[in-house]
């Protein structure tokens, strides 16, 4: 089988991604999009759930929603979802070969391929957590999972570890069903969710957060029947302090300790990884380090927001459609974009330069809570393409800077080779 | 006069928002970004509502699923246990149309319970 335009997976990145092809002029019959769930959606359908949406349609919609939105787009695009469709793996000069109950095993090669099978949870193993292995241990996706879809409750008294989005909708999820949450402990001094969620999902509940406290044993042999928690100390490795430990009683641990994208069809095709976001190291279309192969959304590094998503599956939609149609832009010089002070990651990695470059944004994360901060992209050479004055910025919310068309095109003619994108602290006084 | 922090809960971007109040009475907001904040920052004060979002039961030919559904305004704060005893007692039947009604005058009148999913069969 060939197609042009392959897609992998069908949740608001690949979908997103499919709907800019076809608008961007492919035709739809080139394109097809694989899901391995019986239907599209992805994470969506169980995020019951409001407040997707308001940057991309202006309302605030639960997620089921935001979800039927785009799948009504691709439909009336007459875009081809595969559903019940399973990638075994991709090598790096595009052959997918999946199988599905309509076709069986089969190998596809493609023109382009479009990476959108989003990310998972980090689970017990990779926190090395003491104690038995009793039930009720669960990941606070599985448990939205098992509440919103399969319709039961995990449990009743319920401590959750990690102050993830996922962790605190599912604080007040399961109070709202009738759980007592007795606490969320955060391990960091501040919080990895939405302020907005702390504050409409613990305050509003006199859910205690528990910031620089982490469980350091689980109790219980056939089920949970208690967890150890203990503040940590920041100035020694954050060590639990012994002397601050309590016995919590409770019937369930949910983790929410972060995700990370799901890159192992990634891998298999050695598509370069970048190794502070997980995802493919890509440059400003999208495109990864395989020519014509794109990733986007959260397979690609994990957003905060799925409107961005959207956003950004757009970039890699209309990237892949231009390069099956014959019309992308002619890269004159390739920058690299690295991480100065207080910057974890960028995405993209890299930038090509082209002649006609349109302007782009550098989205980035910092590494740590500082406030009253300014952040700059500038070149090797000194020279400062964007600069934005904030009050604070945090690791769990997305930053971005704009380059301007004309700041790319200068560049081609300068000797520089990357841009450096940093963050810079000015106290009390100064503007 | 005195003054309350906020956290802005109207859109993801979670302004934290600085609130004068004079008796009770909101005189000024600070931290906002957009319209909204304001309008939030009053209504947080004098009576806080909330978008609530649950799942009913549904009746398919394929047996008992849950339909994911919401409000399609906010309701009051305080009514979001009450408003959870209701929505345990509602079972809808497909087929159903995102946007469709659940419960009419859910909570308070004007405001419904809307069906968040299409459900075929």
């Amino acid at each position: 089988m060939h197609k042009k335009l392959i897609i992998i997976g069908g949740g608001p990145a690949g979908l997103s991604a499919a709907c800019a092809a076809v608008d961007r002029g492919l035709s739809a019959s080139d394109i097809l999009v694989l899901e391995r769930d019986s239907e599209p959606g992805g994470i969506l359908n169980q995020c019951i759930h409001a407040g997707f949406g308001l940057h991309r349609f202006g309302e605030e919609l639960s997620g089921p929603e935001y979800a039927g939105r785009y799948i009504k787009m691709a439909r009336e695009r007459n875009i081809e979802i595969l559903t019940y469709s399973m990638v075994l793996s991709l090598t790096d000069d595009r052959c997918v070969t999946f199988v599905s109950p309509a076709l069986g095993y089969t190998k596809a090669s493609a023109d382009a391929v479009i990476l959108a099978m989003g990310c998972r949870e980090r689970t017990r193993g990779a926190l090395n957590i003491p104690g038995s292995r009793p039930a009720g241990i669960y990941t606070a996706g599985c448990a939205q999972r098992y509440v919103n879809i399969e319709g039961f409750m995990p449990g009743h008294r319920v401590v959750i570890l990690g102050s993830g989005d996922i962790g605190l909708i599912m604080a007040r999820r399961m109070t709202l069903e009738g759980a007592k949450v007795l606490a969320v402990c955060e391990i960091m001094p501040y919080s990895g969710g939405l302020a907005r969620n702390i504050a409409q999902c613990l305050d509003d509940f006199d859910i205690p957060l528990m910031l620089s406290h982490t469980v350091t044993r689980i109790h219980g042999k056939e089920r949970v029947q208690g967890v150890t928690i203990a503040q940590v100390d920041e100035n020694n490795g954050r060590r639990p302090i012994p002397e601050t430990e309590q016995y919590i009683e409770c019937d369930t641990l949910l983790l929410s300790v972060g995700l990370i994208p799901e890159n192992e069809l990634t891998r298999g095709a050695n598509i370069a990884l970048d190794r502070m976001t997980s995802g493919a190291a890509v440059n400003q279309y999208r495109e990864t380090s395989a020519e014509g192969i794109y990733a986007a959304g959260n397979v690609l590094h994990v957003h905060d927001l799925v409107d961005y998503v959207s956003e950004e599956a757009e970039i890699a939609g209309y990237a892949a459609a231009d390069r099956i149609l014959g019309k992308s832009k002619e890269s004159k010089k390739t920058v690299d974009i690295h991480t100065g002070f207080g910057v974890r990651y960028t995405v993209p990695e890299r930038i090509d330069l082209s002649r006609d470059s349109e302007p782009l944004k550098i989205f980035f994360r910092s590494d740590n809570v500082y406030k009253k901060v300014q952040l700059i992209a500038e070149t090797e050479s000194g020279k400062i393409l964007a600069k934005r004055t904030k009050t604070a910025v945090a690791p769990g919310e997305m930053e971005s800077l704009e380059i301007k068309s004309d700041d790319i095109l200068d560049l081609i003619g300068t000797d520089d080779k990357f841009i450096r994108v940093y963050i810079k602290e000015f106290g009390g006084d100064a503007k | 006069m005195t003054t309350k922090e906020l956290t802005c809960v109207v859109c993801p971007a979670g302004c934290r928002l600085k609130v004068t109040l004079d008796g009770g009475k909101v005189v000024g907001v600070e931290g906002n970004t957009c319209a909204r904040g304001k309008t939030y920052a009053e209504s947080e004060i004098t009576h806080p509502v909330r978008t609530l979002t649950s799942t009913v039961t549904i009746i398919t030919k394929s047996g008992k699923k849950l339909l994911p559904v919401r409000t399609d305004k906010p309701i009051p704060r305080e009514s979001l246990l009450e408003a959870m005893k209701i929505i345990r007692s509602v079972s809808a039947n497909a087929p159903i149309k995102t946007g469709e009604i659940i419960v009419k005058d859910f909570i308070e009148a004007g405001t419904n319970l809307i069906s968040c999913k299409d459900e075929t069969v």
